[in-house]
């Protein structure tokens, strides 16, 4: 079954969320988007990081609505475009730098990189596979352990709209429905495979549609609300806690960048970035909380103050920070 | 001592590390219901459950992810690949993810999977399921490649695969299924990256992979009626290759013959000499010669089959080759 979920900003309080947890939401995303405005800058103008760097500019709702969800011993599993994941995920901006700067003081010890950044176990964060769709069924393995060792512990895979037209993807899906493994599927819609625009590589209006075809539930929701992220999270969450197996969770999305630092993304038409650049979720989160008189002006105001302090930070961090020295890379390839 | 076939070796140590470890679990297509392609898990089933002898769909990437990710979680799941021709089918998972996890977490995440396959060559199979493929291992670093060619060494190798902390590579060949030899009741384990010299000898070196050590044993057999010495090694394991005593030898006899049923081109045996000359290059006394299948898909018909393999007579001649001259 295929289910919309939609949540007016009006009812943010009656769902069951606390300003507190509002707050924080808000903050993490503000983190995510300085951070990525931080990135580009280090690349671009200054040249300080190199390397491919696929940015979450604009997707930031989905990582904080998701995580927002998830329980202590809950595990996500992040893809190529990770620094947000890493982020909402609680791993700190200063080890998530590092790795940027392939430094040893980053999150996979500068040997990871962009790619890899949100792998930080201890945090939740397990993995982050840079090969579009195979962290799907390395997902349902956790999954399967899950369920092996009679644990309620679920886990998330994140995967873009590329990554359900791959092998990976089906027969990792194909898994989790077979053996109703508690793993939630959530698929960033941001229309773009690099170039590749969804509605041109799926023959569906909806990829959550694609749930179909495996026989499990598939939810659409407004990937810029973090609150509706948050609730179609917790419902996939409490059925796959129940042992009703996985659900398609589909956010729609947009990609305000190009796919990766260096991308311009001139294929796509400017209408089209000029509507989605309305549907900031920063912007309209900001709106709405105000309006709900969840904080302040001033509030975001010193919260953008303490971001920008703590990136700086980072940043410094991240510089001094030595390389892992050459000789030790052999250390690292067996146990 | 007692002798066992070479598959009931195989069968002895995984039921024995299923009764012992609770974390290990097998994973695979018709390992359960259907008792294995090959027999080898036959009975698993009604002893383990289905939880701990999990038969998949025909889903060979999603067969090893689900390994790596179980593994991640302190599981120890043995996955087994049908055919070794159907590796390329979950090359990404074994190649990109498995072998490269540990090393691009920065040392945080390990996966101690094996992955069981076998080779059908020699059994009429045809080009899509009788290729050995081991050497494709040699270009990623990560993983462990191990080749048993007895029963002892089967079960052996397999134990000291589940000890493993790092992805392993557990390749057997099917037409040694039924090959019996000497297997204590007793645990052991074999260490990797130490080659056994299952024959000494003083005038050539035979270095032979799997099926090719029997080859090679004949082969010394009916060339010491003529007076000819063959020593021969059986590396064992080629992801870590014990290289030492491969030279050690050669620098005894000053001469080397490579068998190993992998194409020639880019084989294991490319590998192994490369490695020879780099280490012994003063002490050769002739050419490095290898036997190993030709640069051509095998064919189905038996006949030609037959033909296309290498086998003892092949290394007779290739040794004989190096004495003349």
């Amino acid at each position: 079954m295929i289910k919309e979920i939609i949540v007016s900003p009006k009812d943010y309080l009656k769902l069951g969320l606390s300003k507190v947890k509002l707050v924080w939401m808000l903050k993490k995303m503000m983190e995510i988007r300085f951070f990525e405005e931080k990135v580009e800058e280090l690349y671009l103008m200054k040249g300080l990081i190199t390397g491919p760097a696929h940015l979450y500019f604009g997707e930031e709702a989905v990582a904080v609505g998701v995580c927002s969800a998830l329980e202590n011993g809950d595990l996500i599993i992040s893809n190529h475009r990770g620094h947000g994941h890493a982020l909402a995920k609680g791993i700190p901006m200063k080890e998530v730098m590092a790795e940027l700067f392939g430094k040893a003081s980053g999150t996979c010890k500068g040997l990871g990189g962009s790619m890899h950044v949100a792998i930080s176990p201890e945090r939740g964060s397990l993995f982050a596979s840079a090969i579009v769709g195979s962290g799907i069924p390395i997902a349902v393995g956790v999954a399967l352990a899950f369920k092996y060792e009679k644990s309620d512990r679920i886990v998330v895979t994140f995967f873009g709209d590329g990554a359900v037209n791959t092998g990976a993807f089906h027969e990792g899906v194909n898994l989790a429905a077979i053996w109703k493994l508690p793993v939630i599927l959530v698929c960033e819609n941001n229309m773009y495979a690099i170039g590749m625009k969804a509605e041109k590589a799926v023959a569906l209006k909806n990829l959550a549609e694609r749930a179909l075809g495996y026989g499990i539930s598939g939810l659409i929701v407004n990937g810029n609300d973090p609150v509706a992220v948050w609730l179609a999270t917790k419902e996939a969450i409490e059925k796959a806690r129940k042992g009703e197996g996985p659900t398609f969770l589909e956010c729609k999305t947009y990609r305000l960048k190009g796919h990766g630092i260096y991308d311009q993304a001139k294929y796509r038409p400017k209408e089209e970035v000029e509507a989605w650049l309305k549907k900031d979720p920063i912007i309209n989160f900001k709106k709405n909380l105000i309006e709900l008189n969840v904080l302040s002006e001033s509030d975001i105001q010193a919260l953008e103050n303490e971001i920008k302090r703590e990136l700086e930070e980072a940043v410094d961090f991240a510089q001094k920070s030595p390389i892992l020295p050459f000789e030790e890379l052999k250390n690292y390839v067996y146990a | 001592m007692r002798e066992l076939t070479y598959a009931e070796a195989i069968r002895e140590a995984l039921r024995n590390a299923l009764i012992k470890n609770p974390k290990v679990f097998l994973i695979g297509e018709d390992i359960g219901a259907y008792g294995g392609a090959f027999k080898i898990t036959n009975g698993f089933l009604e002893e383990f459950g289905p939880e701990r002898v999990r038969d998949t769909p025909i889903s060979e990437a999603a067969i090893v992810g689900a390994a790596i990710g179980a593994a991640l979680m302190g599981l120890k799941p043995i996955a087994e690949i049908m055919y070794m021709d159907f590796i390329p089918i979950c090359l990404e998972q074994l190649a990109n993810q498995a072998a490269k996890i540990r090393f691009m977490s920065g040392g945080k995440l390990k996966v101690p999977i094996i992955v069981r396959t076998q080779y059908s060559l020699g059994r009429a199979h045809g080009a899509q399921h009788s290729q050995f493929l081991p050497a494709w291992f040699f270009q990623v670093p990560g993983l462990k490649v191990v080749l048993p060619s007895t029963p002892y060494d089967a079960k052996g190798l397999l134990n000291q695969a589940l000890k493993e902390e790092n992805p392993v590579l557990y390749i057997e060949c099917s037409l040694l299924y039924r090959v019996k030899g000497p297997v204590p009741e007793e645990e052991y384990s074999i260490p990797f990256g130490k080659a056994d010299i299952k024959k000494e000898g003083e005038d050539v070196t035979v270095v032979a992979i799997s099926r090719m050590v029997h080859e090679a044993l004949a082969a010394a057999k009916t060339l010491e009626e003529n007076g000819l010495s063959v020593e021969v090694i059986d590396p064992r394991t080629i992801q870590p290759l014990d290289i030492e005593t491969i030279v050690n030898s050669v620098k005894k006899t000053g001469r080397v013959v490579i068998a190993e049923d992998d194409h020639k081109t880019g084989g294991i045996g490319a590998e192994i000499a490369a490695s020879i000359i780099e280490n012994a290059f003063d002490y050769l006394d002739a050419p490095i010669t290898r036997v190993a299948s030709p640069d051509i898909p095998i064919p189905f018909s038996p006949q030609l089959e037959l033909e296309y393999m290498p086998n003892k007579n092949k290394l007779i001649q290739a040794i004989n080759s190096i004495f003349k001259g």
